[in-house]
């Protein structure tokens, strides 16, 4: 049994036979099991049907022999031993389509996820500012888990179910065209009945879906913000506003599950009126003797009365699971098929061997000198230059939605090695200008360039890699700190990793704790402190060696003792580098070669330090106003 | 653990036990309308006695309607009892949470609280519904078909004797043997959901690294795993399906092999054989439903246990028995405190403190990550308990306090604060649900809100999303303090609480407090030097304990933490 499904929701999905078509196109290389799988399927439900149809043989030997006193005893014998035969089969191809199947639809799943979440991975970043985690968790919980419930029943019940129709419907024609008059006026009172009371529980289901998204919102918030709540004494008013949630969920799921829950007996109990309906009939066609009908007819007429209507109740039931899987894989493939992160760069890095001369060859194995390989489309030829981290920016416009320009006109210029301060209130555009230089956005062609290149020419992947970035929101992976550090560069080996460490200030800490470098970390690294978690991913940007280095509000976390103890690391880390430093302090700022202060997407002053100190300008302002308290 | 849980029927308890007593209803129409069926059969059409035919089939419409009559009150009275239930257990567990304290909050997290709250409950909705549908409806169904089944013919339904025991036994088999692998199917979802949220929380470090490939090769590695979880448990499980089908189609083939014989001899009529065969059926997938009602219970353990975890914690801090006492002033003092997170004397954060501070005064505190200073300022409106010693807020012990006197009298703006979805006012209110205007005003002046409020569109009506989405970081937390300052607490907390706010607002918002509040007792946790410098008193907190105390002078001269702190902010300044 999978997880189970907290609701079923009556999605409707927008394009029923697209979306089937291409969940099936992910059984790729299972064309034979599936072929298998169907044949299964038929013989396991014709099994069921063959069987009551070979009743009526058997009952009419009997009723034959009990005529006439002379038993055909070979006869029966024969129609015994066809019936365990039918059965046996049935139950061999039963087991072996589900066996098939599991293995294809696990398997075909697989690579929807697999598929989705190496998707999602291309992603561009403005993707994820415009959805919510939740939104993409749940194509891989619920939206999945629907597909998985549909492949490895829903379609098998719908197939067999319709067989069975289908089946018992023409052996009931054979028997008698007379009885199956009754069948139909049966069959149209069903559909009404379901038709009726699905609609009513489809509805029911929905109302029950988005009250229980209230309540689930309103228990995530709450939680989410306890601690506020009992500081607050908030916590009575909290219980009210859920009660009243939490009742109205229980109303409106109560009547969802009042009309699901009746549906069965009154199916159930159809086919009992069916069957007194059908024997009142049969009973007086056979003693009128209307169409040669026999006991034994009767008999398995009125089985078959039994098997008829559970594959209708099956379809409508399964009909409703389907659409809700059709709805959750077309969620699927919206994300699948959204557009990747646009990237038509085509200048690559690559480890290089640099002669005393100065003229640069690509090498097969890491020298620890890196260059952009340059190929030109006009004459084939390729150029090399060597990646030294300068970085520069010309008059750059940039809004995260069109109409809203976040940077208006920036422009600025980093040598190799120098360090770059940006400051500035929140929403200025500090971070704006970072998210440019390894375009997690991407501006208009030219406007930044990187050791002299188009930035939009060279390989996001290879840009990235030449730059390192240490966010204030750290992020670590479940795993050790060891794979954590690692993470900058997965083939380090531990020396790498020690150094890297040490120079992070952080080896000292993690020496002491449980098993050092091999303690493993919670998913949002929990068992750290907030300034530990920012010492490793100093550490994890150091170990990556790159000529660029960000550092955006990196030691905002760490209080300045701490800070001025890692602040050699930090020295030795920025030597040599090009860094973009963003930070609210700014004693942190103040050695930089150049200060920018950044105002309302706009660069209002810049120099050094001392340069702007003397200015008497905003930076003067901001940073005498920590110790001239007016 | 049941009794727990199953206690929160509550008020339902009338339904949830008349949906079996309808149940059982239903079952007996159930299984005497095979007998009804045999007796048209044999006495109506083979007998050409369409009278008896037409008045048997009269009754079993009677019957059909009543055990549709049944069916559907069961169906009704089981959503009631069951969404009554999951209703009852909502609640209480979240009145648990509120019940809980801080040290109750951090032992199980947040996320997990929510999970809790929220799947849990669902899955034990829905097995609580199963359960009280099929738990009585299957025995119930199996004895009397069994019984009905005798009944008919005794001899014949010696086959049951084998069938039953036959598929009891493997389906026990398969349900006990599945468990473990169920089990295991789960904790690898959970691995595999874990890494997709990471991957979603870190996403710019995914791509700041360029670990796309790494990631999604990690990635369908776990989904494999997951698939072959999968695999591995419910190949256990579709083997139920056939093996029924075998043992049911078995005793088919046996009854008409030995009923086919009997009836030759005249032992048994052709329409109690019938009737014979729908016993059958009956019996079989009554067992069959067993088996899925306990691999379902079996399941929905690990939920209840869950749940159960929650609602057996006990809240680590609890209202005193009696009448509380008022605060006489805003003092603090500290009795030779120490505290550990983890209720053990060897893992201290804080350490044989004694501190007092007098009403109205302004004190700041300093230290370094991991000094303790927010374990400290926690302790003062009994967040959480101490491990030893006092301490004492207005003169009174924090334990002789109702919860709510003192939380009202000692505000606090916690670090991570959060806001909530609703108007910046809604928000505000918290403080105080029934200020005035005007009041509200004053508060976000002092905390220097008002300005960007008023530069909303919609001004203090201004919509936030769910943990005020739209505002940023500095505005949060000056919205934060206006929130506690509308509270007009005799003692006032600042945990960090202007980190994001730039230097100059930072100091205008001390000077409204120095100026308005000047009763209130204020304490500020900071980062940096400015924004304590001007306290009365310093505290320097260095691992658990106080290092030194005194003004910013004294400190100065006599605290060389401090003069590093402060020289490692300051250099540079006076170049």
């Amino acid at each position: 049994m999978p997880p189970k499904k907290n609701m079923m929701p009556m999605q409707k999905p927008e394009q029923v036979f697209g979306t089937f078509k291409r969940i099936f196109s992910y059984m790729y290389g299972f064309k034979l099991h599936l072929v298998i799988v169907v044949i299964g399927i038929v013989i396991s439900s014709a099994a069921g049907i063959a069987g009551n149809y070979m009743l009526k043989p058997l009952i009419d030997n009997i009723e034959e022999s009990l005529k006439t006193g002379k038993w055909d005893k070979s006869g029966f014998v024969g129609i015994i031993a066809v019936i365990a035969g039918i059965y046996i089969l049935g139950c061999i191809s039963a087991y072996l389509y589900q066996r098939i199947m599991l293995k294809v639809s696990t398997e075909a799943l697989m690579r929807i996820r697999n598929d989705l979440f190496s998707k999602m991975e291309m992603l561009p970043i403005r993707y994820f500012d415009k959805h919510t985690h939740g939104e993409l968790m749940s194509l891989y919980t619920n939206d999945t888990d629907v597909i998985r419930e549909m492949l490895s029943n829903s379609v098998a019940h719908f197939i067999s179910s319709a067989i069975t129709i289908v089946g018992v419907f023409t052996a009931m024609l054979i028997y008698s065209w007379q009885l199956t008059i009754i069948v139909v006026v049966m069959f149209i009172l069903i559909i009404r009945v379901i038709g009726f009371i699905g609609s009513r529980s489809g509805k029911g289901f929905i109302a029950q879906q988005k009250a229980i998204g209230d309540v689930n919102g309103y228990i995530e918030e709450m939680i989410d913000g306890q601690k506020v709540v009992k500081v607050f004494n908030h916590e009575d008013e909290a219980v009210a506003e859920f009660d009243k949630l939490n009742e109205h969920l229980c109303e409106v799921s109560t009547r969802a599950h009042t009309f699901a829950n009746i549906l069965m007996p009154i199916m159930n109990n159809l086919s009992y009126l069916h069957y007194a309906a059908t024997a009142i009939a049969g009973g007086i066609m056979v003693v009128k003797g209307i169409g040669n009908l026999t006991v034994g007819t009767v008999v398995s007429y009125l089985q078959f009365t039994r098997q008829f209507s559970q594959p209708i109740t099956q379809i409508s039931q399964q009909m409703n699971a389907v659409l809700t899987a059709l709805a959750g894989a077309e969620r699927i493939f919206r994300v699948i098929d959204e557009e990747p992160e646009a990237d038509e760069g085509y200048v690559t890095l690559v480890s290089a061997d640099i002669a005393p001369d100065g003229t640069i060859t690509e090498a097969a194995e890491r020298t620890g000198k890196w260059a952009w390989r340059h190929p030109h489309k006009a004459d084939s030829t390729v150029t090399y230059t060597e990646v030294r981290g300068k970085v520069e920016f010309d008059d750059v416009v940039f809004g995260y939605e069109p109409e809203k320009t976040v940077l208006n006109g920036i422009s600025l210029y980093a040598h190799p090695g120098q360090k770059i301060a940006f400051v500035g209130s929140t929403g200025a555009g500090k971070t704006t200008i970072t998210n440019l230089v390894n375009r997690f956005y991407d501006v208009p062609d030219g406007k930044i360039r990187y050791d002299g290149i188009n930035i939009n020419k060279i390989r996001k992947k290879d840009l990235r890699r030449s730059q390192s970035i240490v966010l204030q929101d750290t992020h670590l992976f479940t795993g050790t700190v060891m794979d954590n550090i690692r993470y900058g560069k997965l083939d380090a080996t531990d020396e790498e990793v020690f150094a890297a460490a040490r120079l992070a200030n952080a080896d000292h800490f993690i020496r002491h704790l449980e098993n050092g470098y091999n303690t493993m970390l919670t998913a949002d690294g929990g068992n750290l402190s907030q300034g530990q978690r920012q010492l490793l991913s100093i550490a994890r940007a150091a170990i990556a060696d790159p000529p660029v280095l960000i550092l955006d509000e990196a030691t905002s976390s760490i209080d300045t003792r701490t800070e001025a103890l890692i602040e050699k690391g930090m020295d030795s880390l920025m030597e040599g580098r090009t860094v973009f430093v963003i930070a609210h302090r700014l004693s942190t700022v103040r050695n930089s070669h150049a200060i920018m202060v950044l105002e309302q997407g706009r660069i209002i002053e810049r120099g050094s330090h001392r340069e702007l100190i003397d200015l008497r300008g905003k930076y003067f302002q901001l940073y005498t106003g920590m110790f001239e308290l007016s | 653990m049941f009794r727990t849980i199953f206690s929160h029927v509550g008020e339902y308890k009338k339904q949830a036990i008349l949906t079996p007593v309808a149940i059982i209803g239903e079952v007996v129409m159930e299984v005497t309308i095979p007998l009804v069926m045999a007796k048209i059969i044999d006495n109506g059409i083979k007998q050409n006695n369409i009278g008896y035919v037409a008045g048997m089939g009269a009754l079993m419409v009677a019957m059909a309607l009543l055990s549709l009559f049944f069916g559907a009150i069961a169906g009704r009275l089981g959503a009631v009892a069951g969404m009554g239930f999951a209703k009852n257990i909502r609640g209480a567990l979240f009145r648990k949470v509120q019940d809980f304290s801080f040290s109750n909050v951090d032992k199980f997290s947040t996320a997990s609280l929510t999970t809790r709250l929220t799947t849990d409950v669902t899955n034990l909705q829905n097995a609580f519904m199963m359960l009280i549908r099929g738990a009585f409806r299957s025995p119930i169904m199996l004895v009397s078909a069994t019984i009905m089944a005798v009944c008919v013919n005794p001899k014949l339904s010696i086959v049951f004797l084998f069938a039953i025991p036959v598929l009891g036994i493997s389906i026990f088999f398969i349900a006990t043997k599945a468990f473990p692998r169920f089990e295991k199917m789960l904790s690898q979802y959970d691995t595999m959901n874990g890494m997709v949220q990471e991957n979603l929380t870190g996403i710019r470090v995914v791509k700041a690294f360029a670990r796309e490939d790494y990631e999604t090769k990690r990635f369908s590695e776990t989904s494999d795993g997951v698939r072959r979880a999968q695999v591995f448990a419910e190949k256990l499980i579709i083997l139920n399906m056939p093996i029924m089908q075998l043992v049911m189609y078995g005793s088919i083939c046996a009854i008409l092999w030995f009923g086919g014989n009997m009836a030759v001899d005249g032992d048994i009529l052709t329409g109690q054989l019938s009737s014979f065969i729908m016993y059958v059926g009956q019996i079989l997938i009554s067992l069959m439903m067993l088996s899925m009602l306990f691999i379902m219970f079996v399941i929905s353990r690990a939920s209840m246990q869950r749940v159960y975890e929650i609602l057996s914690e006990e809240p680590a801090i609890a209202d005193p028995e009696g009448a509380s006492v008022m605060p006489e002033d805003g003092s603090i003092s500290f009795r030779n405190v120490s505290f550990s997170y983890f209720g053990d004397m060897k893992n201290l954060a804080l350490e044989n403190i004694s501190l007092d501070i007098k009403s109205g005064e302004t004190i700041g505190i300093i230290g370094g990550t991991g000094s303790s200073k927010s374990t400290l300022v926690q302790l003062i409106p009994r967040l959480y308990d101490t491990s030893e010693g006092t301490v004492l807020v207005g003169g009174h012990d924090v334990r002789e306090y109702q919860l709510e006197t003192l939380r009202d009298q000692v505000a606090m703006v916690l670090q991570k604060n959060v806001l909530f979805s609703g108007t910046i006012k809604d928000n505000l209110k918290w403080g105080n649900g029934d200020a005035s205007d005007e009041e509200i005003i004053e508060a976000c002046r002092s905390a220097c809100a008002h300005d960007f409020i008023m530069g909303f569109p919609d001004g203090y009506d201004t919509y936030l999303g769910q943990g005020g989405v739209n505002v940023s970081g500095g505005q949060k937390q000056r919205l934060c303090i206006a929130r506690a300052l509308l509270k007009k607490p005799r003692i006032i907390i600042l945990d960090d609480s202007t980190s994001a706010v730039d230097t100059a607002t930072d100091s205008s918002i001390r000077k409204a407090f120095r100026e308005k509040l000047a009763d209130t007792t204020t304490i500020i946790i900071a980062q940096r030097i400015s924004s304590v410098m001007d306290a009365d008193r310093i505290i320097v907190m260095d691992g658990g304990e106080i290092n030194g105390i005194g003004t910013h002078e004294e400190l100065m001269r006599s605290n060389e933490i401090y003069r590093e702190v402060y020289d490692s902010q300051q250099k540079g300044a006076d170049e």
